[in-house]
């Protein structure tokens, strides 16, 4: 229980103080995750309007696959990311291992089939009640995925802020393909077990404290921009 | 809106691309150099006297030897010499560079129920616990002092994977996760002393037994063999070498103390 209080006080203590080396692993933090969430959106979104809305042989078994993938172990990903980066892996002359782009790709792959789920089934439900306009309208294949895009915009911010609060939070897979190097691959998460790992329970309280807020801060702060819960727009 | 924040998002990312910079390298270290807080020491020393910007990762020794048989770091720091010799027979690294040592101790519950404080050689030490079935926690992932602990058990000749579960606990982890472990389960742990004097939820546990010759501990550097993977920078990697055997690191390192005890003795020459 003093831990704990300590952990409160350290995190005010360094949010307080303005931290340097704070304000670079959090920003490093945001740097990979948002970019991976970027990435990820841009793939998952719409390959879930590709899936509701075109009829396939195995779209049962791609859907449940897809739905199976949201359970990726990341310690796993993390795992084959680095066999295929390593300077032995058929990847290891990019030299990209032990780099934030590894961090992002390991990111990508563990967050994208959880956004394209969630992307799927809000546009399959819309897709439901848009289909006779839709086809009455003769609107192409592409057309019909960018109006379900567009109106269920809503719904796909949720599948994005899912795959943002997987990724920010993960810990497993980036430790292995980022290797928790000082000023260029740590950040919050990996910093949190480096320091568990010290037995500094009260800084890494701390900063899982201050990585719980930042969650929080950067969901209303998408929220409020994209003003949602607005009166006659629920 | 969106592709204001998309440009300056991107801008962002641009922004913070690793520069071209001087020089850098990867070494991959034991959890003890790391955590012993030495590595916060030397960084910034060997950034102002080399211009190397070294990139540390903190792993144990089998993992330490992995990546450099990969190819993914430019030298190693470990501490385990059957590792080592195998490590440069197999082609990895041409040779190794003795740079310091420290010893192991063995940590224990206050009460040190195995009464390992009279022993008088290591291997006792080890046989009581064994014998009394204290509860011990191993850290279990093939680092540098894992394999120390092996061979201790194996001095007695009993096989620990015979021990049973409710004493010996392999717990698979680093250094600080393994102190966190025995400290919370009140049981004894093999440490080096570095790791241990840095530890900071030491709980009821207190140091018993140190001293034995048998609980040395080598620390050497090893580069990794450019021959084998060309990419590896063997310039840096050499110039580092240097400079952690020369006099102002072995200084340092000599003169590094916790509470006012010395944690590691220099031996680099």
């Amino acid at each position: 229980m003093n831990d704990l209080w300590r952990g409160l006080s350290e995190a005010v203590r360094l949010i307080v103080s303005l931290d340097a080396a704070l304000i670079e692993i959090v920003l490093r933090s945001l740097q990979v995750t948002v970019s991976a969430v970027l990435i990820a959106s841009l793939i998952g979104l719409p390959l879930g309007a590709l899936i509701a809305v075109n009829r396939f042989r195995f779209r049962r078994a791609t859907i449940a696959l897809l739905n199976a993938l949201m359970g990726l172990p990341p310690v796993v990903v993390g795992l084959i990311v680095y066999i295929l980066l390593s300077r032995s892996g058929p990847f290891g002359v990019l030299g990209l291992l032990f780099t934030p782009t590894a961090m992002i790709i390991a990111q990508v792959i563990i967050i994208t089939p959880l956004i394209a789920s969630i992307a799927h089934q809000a546009i399959r439900d819309l897709w439901a009640e848009y289909h006779d306009l839709l086809i009455s309208l003769n609107t192409t294949k592409r057309q019909r995925m960018a109006t379900l895009i567009w109106d269920s915009r809503r719904s796909l911010l949720t599948a994005s802020l899912a795959g943002f609060g997987r990724a920010i939070g993960e810990v497993g897979a980036i430790m292995i393909v980022g290797g928790n190097i000082d000023h260029v691959t740590r950040v919050l998460t990996t910093a949190i077990a480096l320091e568990t790992g010290k037995g500094d329970f009260g800084l890494a309280l701390g900063l899982g404290f201050i990585l719980i807020a930042l969650a929080i801060v950067i969901n209303l702060t998408i929220h409020t921009i994209s003003q949602t819960e607005r009166g006659g727009r629920w | 809106m969106k592709y204001f924040l998309l440009t300056i998002w991107f801008g962002f990312l641009l922004h913070s691309a690793p520069l071209a910079q001087a020089e850098e390298m990867r070494l991959a270290v034991t959890t003890s150099f790391h955590n012993s807080g030495l590595s916060k020491l030397l960084l910034p020393k060997i950034k102002r006297d080399t211009g190397i910007d070294v990139h540390l990762l903190v792993v144990g020794t089998g993992q330490a030897l992995k990546l450099g048989r990969a190819g993914d770091v430019d030298a190693i720091l470990v501490h385990s010499r059957l590792a080592e010799d195998a490590f440069i027979a197999d082609g990895f690294a041409p040779y190794r560079r003795e740079i310091m040592y420290n010893d192991f101790v063995l940590v224990g519950p206050e009460t040190d129920p195995a009464n390992i404080q009279n022993a008088t050689s290591a291997a006792q030490a080890f046989e009581r616990i064994w014998k009394t079935k204290s509860p011990f926690v191993s850290r279990g992932d093939n680092s540098g002092t894992h394999l120390k602990e092996m061979a201790l058990w194996a001095s007695m000749s009993s096989d620990t994977s015979s021990f049973t579960p409710d004493w010996y606990r392999a717990a698979g982890a680093g250094m600080g996760a393994t102190l966190n472990t025995a400290s919370a389960m009140n049981a004894y742990v093999m440490s080096d002393r570095a790791s241990w004097l840095k530890f900071a939820n030491k709980g009821a546990l207190k140091l018993h037994y140190s001293g034995d010759p048998v609980l040395f501990n080598q620390y050497a550097y090893l580069p990794v063999s450019d021959d084998k993977h060309p990419h590896v920078q063997g310039a840096v990697a050499r110039k580092l070498e240097n400079w952690l055997v020369g006099s102002v690191a072995q200084n340092l390192i000599g003169n590094y103390t916790i509470n006012g005890q010395h944690l590691f003795t220099p031996n680099g020459q």
